[in-house]
């Protein structure tokens, strides 16, 4: 990540979906948003997969954190103490505003992001994996058992609906932003280090534990930004929609797209979101062309298992974003 | 607090649910062990079993089972021969998220398939007798249970006549010692990869017989929740050698039917938090697993 132009290919892409989202109807509109919103999500696991090579299981437990205090800090006043009866007082008696919970979203992925990496960044490989895992099983049980934090096993519903085209590309900007500054940064550059050979750069005085750590707590920030974006988007959230399913989802993105660069998690989030929005509406019947109900699913799996046995580094092949030729 | 009453049924039970994960950590370990590839499909594999005894269910008994044990075979090797194979040389991580597409896919088939009828869900009823209790030493255990410890046990001893006694099984554990080597003295990566990659499936069907008795409706996510857990098992064993990957299976399976069985429902919602903060501690601990030898080498990098 040096040139310019790897930061301005992602976000005029991004900007040009944008763009275009203002020009279709209000039912195709939702498949631009939330297009948008998996950019910001896809960005965010990138983050800490992509610069440090260790997977992560557990990076959608900080959008479910994020989704959650954003929703529940913007479901209006008088209808809060009928809904969630159960909050703590502090929570129940306040309310915010739209982009100070978008913060707060952040700021609750990042904090939770830091304290669980301090022990689990000394993991590397499969370990890791299942540890990271872990982190989202125990996210989980708790969002859904703790009705003092939240609204449990229920839906959480009247949740302003504030992610529109405009905040929904600026979101994905801002992610996009955060994460080029980051790859560039000196951090980044020494994460990247230990991720290619991590004794020798441990040998040249490169603490991974820290390089890693700091790489997973600005991933949690970001996702927990996305899934403020995604609480906003939806206007109701059950805790089963940022659990298994998102994980899986969202690391295909990243892996069909390419692990190794940002324009990968970019391209991979528009790519995957593009084809499961064909789908569905193909579903509906476009233009005489109508498939059979549930065919979305075995296609979407068929064309993603077939993109990764066939060019398993992805799309872009872990390039960044470049014009042939120069 | 009162005292949890862990009385023998909850640990005949918990047994049996532990012999169940053994079998499928076995599955899930020979093929780490000569692809180094942690298959997060072999739940689909169970549950094309599931409902192929489903679907078999006016057959007779033996009929069903052998058609479930050929459908998961002949499945498992289509999923080496087109999945497995190609990303032979690929990293780790590329490898997991394509078995998540794999299963997700499978999942899809299953559901078109199962909601022919409109309903989601297919009965498999055709052992139910299983779930009859007998009383063996005052206790009562039902027939399933001592069904998969008998299981477990001929499987994992034949498994080990296999690996300790013949030529091939000799391959298998020069192979998952070291793969390179191995071919370079004469292994044959298709012959060792198919066998382990068959007998992963014979597994396979064994795991969907038994939890089909305990379990009779089918679903496509049937099994889905029982190789999270295993997996959980396996890494927490220790994934790099076949026995501590069956002691982490079996260990996972124990405790949970004890702690299930044990505690009222009101009390076990936030044993799954309890239950990770666990396997955390354990994996900060021994990152190499629970019952892998001191000293023993570095974990995978993925």
């Amino acid at each position: 990540l040096r040139r310019p132009l790897e930061l301005l290919g992602p976000a005029v892409v991004v900007a040009v979906v944008g763009v275009v989202a203002t020009f279709v109807s209000d039912s195709v509109e939702i498949y631009f948003l939330s297009a948008l919103v998996s950019v910001a999500m896809i960005v965010a696991i990138w983050v800490f997969v992509g610069n440090s090579g260790v997977l992560s299981f557990g990076q959608i437990s900080f959008v479910a954190v994020g989704a959650f205090a954003a929703g529940v800090m913007t479901v209006p006043l008088e209808s809060k103490t009928g809904v969630l009866p159960d909050l703590f007082p502090v929570l129940r008696d306040h309310t915010i505003a739209n982009v100070p919970s978008l913060l707060l979203a952040a700021a609750v992925g990042g904090a939770l992001a830091f304290l669980v990496g301090m022990p689990l960044m000394r993991l590397s490989g499969l370990a890791a994996g299942i540890a990271t895992f872990a982190v989202l099983e125990i996210v989980h049980n708790l969002l859904r058992e703790w009705t003092k934090i939240g609204p449990g096993a229920t839906t959480l519903s009247l949740v302003p609906e504030t992610t529109g085209v405009l905040q929904a590309t600026v979101g994905a900007l801002i992610a996009i932003a955060a994460g080029f500054a980051y790859a560039r940064s000196r951090l980044g550059r020494l994460l990247r280090a230990s991720r290619e050979d991590a004794a020798a750069a441990q040998g040249a005085g490169v603490s991974v534990h820290r390089q890693r750590l700091w790489a997973f707590t600005l991933s949690g920030a970001l996702a927990g930004f996305a899934g403020g974006l995604y609480v906003h988007l939806l206007g109701s959230i059950t805790t089963e929609q940022v659990y298994l399913e998102l994980t899986f989802v969202t690391l295909a993105m990243l892996v069909v797209g390419g692990v190794g660069s940002l324009w990968g998690a970019v391209l991979g989030a528009l790519v995957v979101s593009g084809l499961d929005s064909f789908l569905a509406e193909a579903e509906q019947g476009i233009r005489g062309l109508e498939l059979p109900d549930g065919t979305r699913l075995i296609a979407l799996g068929a064309i993603m298992a077939l993109m990764l046995i066939l060019r398993p580094s992805g799309l872009t092949g872990g390039r960044e974003f470049g014009i042939p030729g120069r | 607090v009162t005292a949890a009453v862990v009385d023998a049924q909850t640990i005949a039970d918990a047994v049996g649910l532990g012999a169940v994960y053994a079998l499928m950590a076995v599955g899930i370990g020979l093929v780490f062990g000569v692809l180094r590839l942690v298959n997060f499909a072999y739940g689909q594999l169970v549950m094309a079993g599931a409902y192929t005894l489903a679907f078999t269910s006016s057959w007779p008994v033996a009929g069903s089972i052998a058609a479930c044990v050929v459908v998961v075979v002949a499945l498992s090797l289509a999923m080496e021969r087109a999945v497995f194979r190609p990303l032979r040389t690929q990293s780790p991580a590329v490898m997991l998220v394509t078995t998540f597409a794999v299963a997700f896919l499978l999942q899809a088939v299953a559901l078109l398939l199962d909601v022919r009828d409109d309903t989601i869900g297919e009965p498999a009823a055709s052992l139910a007798q299983l779930n009859q209790a007998v009383s063996v030493g005052g206790v009562d255990v039902r027939k399933v249970t001592i069904v998969a410890v008998l299981a477990a046990a001929v499987a994992l001893g034949l498994l080990a006549l296999l690996l300790r006694r013949t030529s091939v099984g000799l391959h298998m554990r020069a192979a998952a010692t070291d793969f390179p080597t191995a071919r370079l003295l004469g292994v044959r990566a298709n012959t060792v990869i198919g066998l382990a990659v068959v007998l992963a499936g014979v597994l396979a069907a064994a795991v969907a017989v038994i939890l089909t008795v305990q379990f009779p409706l089918v679903t496509p996510d049937f099994a889905l929740r029982d190789t999270i857990v295993v997996l959980v098992g396996v890494v927490v064993g220790g994934i790099d050698r076949l026995w501590t990957a069956t002691l982490g299976g079996f260990t996972i399976g124990f405790a949970t039917g004890v702690i299930n069985g044990a505690l009222p429902t009101d009390k076990t919602v936030f044993l799954p938090s309890a239950v990770f903060a666990l396997v955390i501690l354990v994996l900060l601990l021994r990152p190499a697993g629970l019952f892998a030898p001191r000293g023993s080498g570095a974990v995978e990098r993925v």
